[in-house]
């Protein structure tokens, strides 16, 4: 079953005729994923790999199209934009790729999201895979492969490092979830885990975290209290000092909350098994 | 990013905050001469990046003109939790009747903007919070909306404001607030907002943090940057893009990717070793970059090993080989080095890198356990 996109998602590319975009549609549709358009205002008419049409705008897409998802590979100053104009061509489940974005535009976008109920994945995330179906971003395909076991992260690269391992031991996904590392952003850790917990395909779940925030600990009492379904984690970032932004813009201890340690605490007393490095995780589903 | 307080107290003003009449000095005659213009009694503050600055004799009232200059070379002096005092705000003093907490910061769990206030201000709010919890008054705020008139009331009457300071209140929250709009900060501050002799409100103290992701749009204020916060290998790996923080420690670590570089550094501390510092070399590298950041990981003093961990899905390992080959070259790598490369082009990469004197590994436990008995040799 999965969660959030598979083989029958028409996704939309905000961004495809760019140099991220174009790389990345190119990989997600070797994947097999269904891009069915993309946005490049003034390049409407134009063809992606003699496969994708090219429309000005994301309403003119939908139109034609019926695309339901979108994903955007515009850079940090048009990410905005270009989630407003997603939301407002009706399109219910935005995937934004694009890194930098400033927080208080972020807070906006979620706002607006918010009230028109569309869900958004990122920003500054690798977005989403359901291994042999769809390829919602720039997870690594060859890396996974279809199983039960769902992955939430905030990482990029860190994620690749866990699900590879997964695959090596005969562990396959449901889906792969990439958060993001931005502190205000889209779906969170207790969205994605109820999601898995309601799926039918999904038995056991992976969380991947790290320093920052509070999100981990929430997460931790949503799992005492509303999962069935078994979950180990990895916490990056025990050896960060506090106060210093660690690549993202997320990943600061600040006033003495958002550590590592406290994270761990919280998810162990929640009775999830915490790995003390990312490639031991499967073995901590035995 | 942050600002220092004679940078805040400006923008502040700019937007109809009401501060201190005074300016900067850099030296001791100069903080004598404003001393002097603001009729022989001055505060002198000390202008570095750290909280804390009274208590550790940095800011100081001078009586005289005479006492301004003696203070200023003092405290020009200082070196403060680590940093060199090179400017001081000689501010006018204030004859102060209450001091109150005012702030606009990002609350990330809420999502949204958040005014907190207190009629405990002056001292750490932190403290206050441990301390007096229901001392302190947060209100969110719309993001889309903005702050309301209504809630500026609310607030007003939450830390028991009496009437006549409403007004004046009004204009300087909607002024913080403002600036904390127009600059993309993450925290604009006034600590304390004093009501003084004369029944005026005035901001004794100002603090901005500027969100580092916005810094493309305010090109005014990130040139007011502050070398002085920043490792020069720290400055360094910004002109490249990279992320870097020095940690100190013996084993250097590169790597693609925030989350596997901080996953790096626990693993290089669970095998035993200690890591020299956290850096990302983002995605899809260039040779050049890869050898920019070797060279700023050999410029660690301590450094007794290097380790590389590559997992390339934009990234390609074939790039970043060249890279470690360039630096090689240019800089000369004296310390072991274990190279991890997995995914894209990795054939590629490690073909590249087969004749260089090179340990190699293919897990990450592995490759950290390397790292960790190289620099112990």
């Amino acid at each position: 079953m999965s969660i959030l996109v598979n083989k029958d998602t028409r996704l939309l590319v905000q961004g495809i005729t760019g140099r991220e975009g174009l790389f990345h549609t190119k990989q997600m549709l070797a994947y097999k994923t269904n891009v069915v358009a993309g946005v490049t205002p003034g390049k409407g008419g134009e063809w992606v790999e003699d496969k994708v049409p090219v429309f000005d705008t994301a309403k003119a897409a939908v139109e034609s199209t019926g695309a339901n998802c979108a994903i955007i590979y515009v850079p940090a100053k048009f990410a905005p934009d270009a989630m407003y104009e997603s939301a407002d061509a009706g399109i219910p489940l935005i995937v934004c790729i694009s890194d930098w974005v400033p927080a208080q535009d972020m807070m906006k976008v979620r706002q607006y999201l918010d009230q028109r109920n569309v869900k958004l994945i990122g920003p500054n995330c690798p977005g989403l895979l359901t291994p042999g179906e769809a390829k919602v971003g720039i997870i690594p395909g060859h890396i996974a492969k279809p199983g039960n076991v769902g992955l939430v992260s905030r990482s990029g690269t860190l994620t690749y490092e866990v699900v590879a391992a997964l695959t090596a031991n005969g562990m396959g996904q449901s889906t792969c979830v990439g958060i993001g590392g931005d502190p205000i952003k889209g779906l969170n850790y207790i969205d994605i885990l109820a999601m898995f917990e309601a799926d039918p395909q999904t038995e056991k779940v992976v969380m991947i975290g790290e320093i920052g925030g509070n999100d981990e600990e929430k997460a931790a009492e949503f799992i005492a209290t509303k999962m069935t379904k078994k979950v180990v984690a990895f916490i990056a970032g025990q050896t960060a000092p506090p106060g210093k932004r660690m690549g993202h813009a997320g990943a600061i201890i600040e006033g003495g909350s958002g550590s590592a340690e406290d994270k761990i605490k919280a998810l162990e007393a929640a009775g999830v098994r915490v790995a003390k490095h990312p490639e031991e995780i499967p073995s901590l589903f035995n | 990013m942050k600002l220092h307080e004679y940078q805040s107290k400006h923008l502040f003003a700019q937007h109809g905050v009401p501060i201190p009449k005074g300016r900067v000095a850099t030296s001791a005659q100069e903080a004598r001469d404003i001393c002097i213009e603001l009729g022989g009694r001055a505060v002198i503050k000390s202008q570095v990046l750290v909280g804390g600055r009274g208590k550790a004799g940095g800011i100081k009232l001078a009586k005289s003109p005479q006492e301004a200059e003696d203070l200023a070379a003092q405290i020009l002096a200082m070196n403060i939790k680590g940093l060199p005092v090179r400017k001081v705000l000689v501010d006018e003093a204030a004859d102060i009747k209450k001091e109150i907490y005012l702030g606009i910061t990002n609350d990330r769990a809420a999502r949204r903007p958040v005014i907190i206030c207190s009629a405990e201000g002056g001292v750490e709010i932190e403290e206050v919070a441990k301390v007096n919890p229901d001392a302190i008054i947060r209100q969110h705020i719309d993001p889309i909306m903005g702050l309301r008139d209504y809630e500026i009331r609310n607030i007003a009457l939450s830390v028991n404001l009496p009437r006549e300071h409403w007004k004046a209140f009004g204009q300087i929250l909607g002024g913080l607030y403002q600036t904390y709009v127009d600059t993309d900060a993450t925290l604009a501050e006034i600590n304390p907002l004093v009501i003084n002799g004369a029944g005026q409100l005035v901001a004794l103290d100002g603090k901005i943090v500027l969100d580092d992701n916005a810094l493309f749009r305010h090109p005014d204020l990130a040139e007011m940057r502050d070398p002085d916060e920043e490792a020069p290998q720290e400055i360094e790996a910004r002109k490249y893009g990279l992320s870097y923080v020095n940690l100190g420690g013996e084993i250097g670590c590169l790597v693609n990717g925030a989350g596997l570089a901080m996953g790096t550094m626990d693993i290089v501390k669970h095998f035993g070793g200690s890591p020299a510092n956290f850096l990302d070399i983002g995605g899809g590298a260039g040779a050049d970059k890869v050898a920019a950041a070797l060279k700023i990981i050999m410029s660690e003093p301590k450094l007794k090993a290097i380790l590389i961990n590559i997992f390339g899905g934009i990234t390609r390992c074939d790039e970043v080989a060249k890279g470690i080959i360039t630096a090689m070259k240019e800089v000369g790598v004296s310390v072991p080095m274990v190279v991890r490369l997995v995914g894209t082009n990795e054939e590629e990469g490690r073909r590249i890198l087969a004749d260089a004197n090179l340990i190699t590994a293919a897990s990450l436990a592995e490759a950290a356990q390397k790292a960790v008995a190289a620099a112990r040799n």
